[in-house]
């Protein structure tokens, strides 16, 4: 059953708003502006696309359009941050933080300026663009950078949330995006603080089997997967790790002990991303037998949201299976 | 514009002499490390660093300071020197350069030592960095200029180019760009490894006001950057014909000195020779 810290929206099953989490990001841009003068924004040339658009006209005098050149783009905004702005970077993640992933490295990461790099149409559900388009590798890419916090967000509000979060933590932050509508699980009153995860669903009765660790839009798929399973007998939690770095050790060691075995679930290549941050932290403190639901190995490719979310493995009925297989191994 | 007095100018020069051989006795010590650029720099960073940067060494981090970024990290040990000579750390420091627990980094990084405006290496970010620096000074009307020095190698770099649309795009008269012409890369000339030229004509297509002196005449130089700050429509470009290795006549133009440091006997003469200028005069260490 959901979990009531949790303050999910009673709808989120049935009749859930939808919107991209893009949206969110240029919600929580305006509302970070309107607090602090200091922000900027810098757009490569895909105002509308990032949601920036509204940022740039309610503060022209703080956005600064760079046109399509994502590694000035980064190296930039470390300039900005060095003359005492907050800089937010906007671009797709393929492009930033994946064509500018040195600028990134040196100017901001190593740098320690605090950027904050947007991006957008994050995972396979960017649909119709097609592989270049679809980012894949970007949390990989951000999460091995010291000093980089990974941020992603699982709808619209909580990346309204991240995206204000983010704009105060005075240090350098990646937060990935999503192009397509994706339902709206969390409310205003959803507890949000960047390292902290939280337990959105929980048994009814007894002690879970499986612990389900989502993060990003997946984590919807992930609760009606738990949703299914409760019907079938099969007992789990659903947690939702918005930030994947830092890891919310002490919560996942919680929850990963409670069960004896996990399932991750992200719209990311298995390498390197979410569930490759859980492995490293269980094999170091509660190993326990683990599936993984997410992109493996292969690019994606041109389709409906839908289409590609179910070619690739990442559907509800994908996780529940992920969680069978897992169940008899468990610890 | 200003006008240095004779005295003046040979204090400088003195000044770029004693630098240089900071940098062959950092280079032989550290065991690696780039020696011809810094060489080829060292009457320019005299410059900047004795005349034209308004800075502070005792407050590095001070609000009313020029910033000067050196996109080109690899030639740090002239701006270690030449930062050792200003009195923003002592002399004899210099000599941990590229140590084990050194602030003086292989490449600069900002948060090891006081002064940095930036960390770099990698090439073509630099001009990036100093253009958003110009751009939110200008938005905070900080009445300061920014200046980036750049290598010409780095101009192969697709990251600088856009950096210099931008800055042109978004008039940044308070941007000064540094270019070390000096016409070597680590494969070899520029103009065989990856033709720049003619570099003065991109510039200036690309929107800057561009100025051309000799590296190595230290009152051309400060005359250019006092040209610049009177340019308010546009960023200024300065190109910098140097000498890679200037100052040691053996290694002056060869790319080969590019990246290498001296051994001990190679140290001993060219401090010989750069305490002698050369054989003009008697050096005390004779």
């Amino acid at each position: 059953m959901l979990h009531p810290d949790a303050k999910l929206r009673d709808d989120l099953f049935e009749a859930a708003e939808q919107a991209p989490t893009r949206d969110g990001f240029g919600k929580g841009l305006v509302e970070a502006g309107e607090k602090d003068s200091r922000i900027v924004v810098l757009c490569a040339d895909l105002a509308e696309s990032t949601r920036v658009e509204e940022f740039s006209k309610k503060f022209p005098d703080r956005f600064v359009e760079v046109g399509v050149a994502e590694q000035n783009l980064a190296a930039l905004a470390s300039g900005f941050a060095a003359a005492g702005k907050v800089p937010f970077i906007a671009s797709y993640a393929t492009f930033s933080p994946g064509r500018n992933n040195e600028q990134i490295r040196t100017t901001i990461s190593l740098n320690e300026q605090p950027v904050i790099i947007g991006g957008m149409h994050a995972g396979v559900s960017v649909g119709p663009d097609g592989a270049t388009h679809q980012a894949l590798e970007d949390m990989a890419l951000m999460r091995v950078q010291p000093n980089m916090t990974v941020i992603s967000p699982c709808d619209a509000e909580e990346a309204r949330k991240a995206t204000v979060a983010a704009s105060v933590l005075g240090k350098p932050v990646y937060v990935r995006f999503a192009r397509d509508k994706t339902p709206i699980m969390t409310s205003f009153d959803t507890p949000f603080a960047i390292g902290k995860a939280n337990v959105l669903w929980y048994p009814q009765q007894g002690a879970p089997s499986v612990a389900i660790l989502a993060t990003g839009p997946l984590v919807h798929t992930a609760l009606i997967a738990a949703r299914e399973l409760e019907n079938r007998d099969i007992p789990t939690t659903v947690t939702n790790f918005h930030t994947v770095k830092p890891l919310d050790v002490e919560t996942l060691v919680g929850v990963a002990s409670e069960a004896g075995a996990v399932v991750t679930v992200e719209e990311h290549q298995i390498a390197g991303g979410f569930g490759s941050a859980v492995a490293e932290a269980l094999a170091q403190t509660y190993p326990v037998p683990m599936e993984f639901v997410g992109v493996h190995d292969r690019f994606g490719q041109s389709g409906t949201p839908r289409e590609l979310i179910e070619e690739y493995g990442m559907g509800a009925s994908h996780i529940v299976d992920a969680v069978a297989r897992v169940l008899p191994r468990r610890r | 514009m200003t006008q240095l007095t004779d005295e003046e100018v040979r204090t400088l020069n003195d000044r770029a002499n004693a630098i240089r051989q900071t940098i062959i006795e950092m280079l032989v010590e550290a065991g690696s490390g780039h020696t011809a650029g810094p060489l080829g720099m060292a009457d320019i960073f005299t410059a900047l660093y004795f005349h034209v940067l308004a800075h502070d060494p005792e407050n590095p981090g001070s609000p009313v300071r020029d910033r000067f970024v050196l996109s080109n990290g690899h030639i740090a040990p002239v701006r270690y020197a030449a930062m050792a000579h200003a009195g923003y750390f002592p002399v004899e420091e210099c000599l941990t350069l590229r140590k084990f627990g050194s602030r003086l980094q292989g490449h600069p990084e900002r948060l090891k030592l006081p002064g940095l405006e930036t960390t770099s290496g990698p090439l073509g970010e630099g001009l990036s960095q100093a253009a958003g620096m110009a751009y939110a000074m200008r938005m905070d009307g900080v009445p300061h200029r920014v200046f980036c020095a750049m290598s010409d190698g780095e101009m192969d770099c697709g990251n600088t180019w856009e950096a210099a649309m931008f800055a042109s795009a978004k008039r940044l008269s308070n941007l000064v760009g540094i270019i070390d012409r000096n016409n070597i890369q680590i494969d070899g000339y520029t103009e065989s490894v990856m033709p720049l030229e003619p570099l003065h004509e991109k510039w200036q297509s690309f929107g800057w006001h561009v100025l051309e002196v000799d590296g190595h005449n230290i009152p051309q130089f400060i005359a250019a950057c006092d040209e610049a700050a009177a340019v308010f429509e546009k960023p200024t470009v300065i190109i910098a014909h140097t000498i890679p290795g200037k100052g040691i006549k053996s290694i002056e133009r060869d790319y080969r000195w590019h990246g290498k440091p001296p051994n001990k006997e190679e140290a001993a003469a060219f401090l010989a020779e750069l305490r002698t200028l050369g054989g003009q005069v008697t050096s005390e260490h004779q």
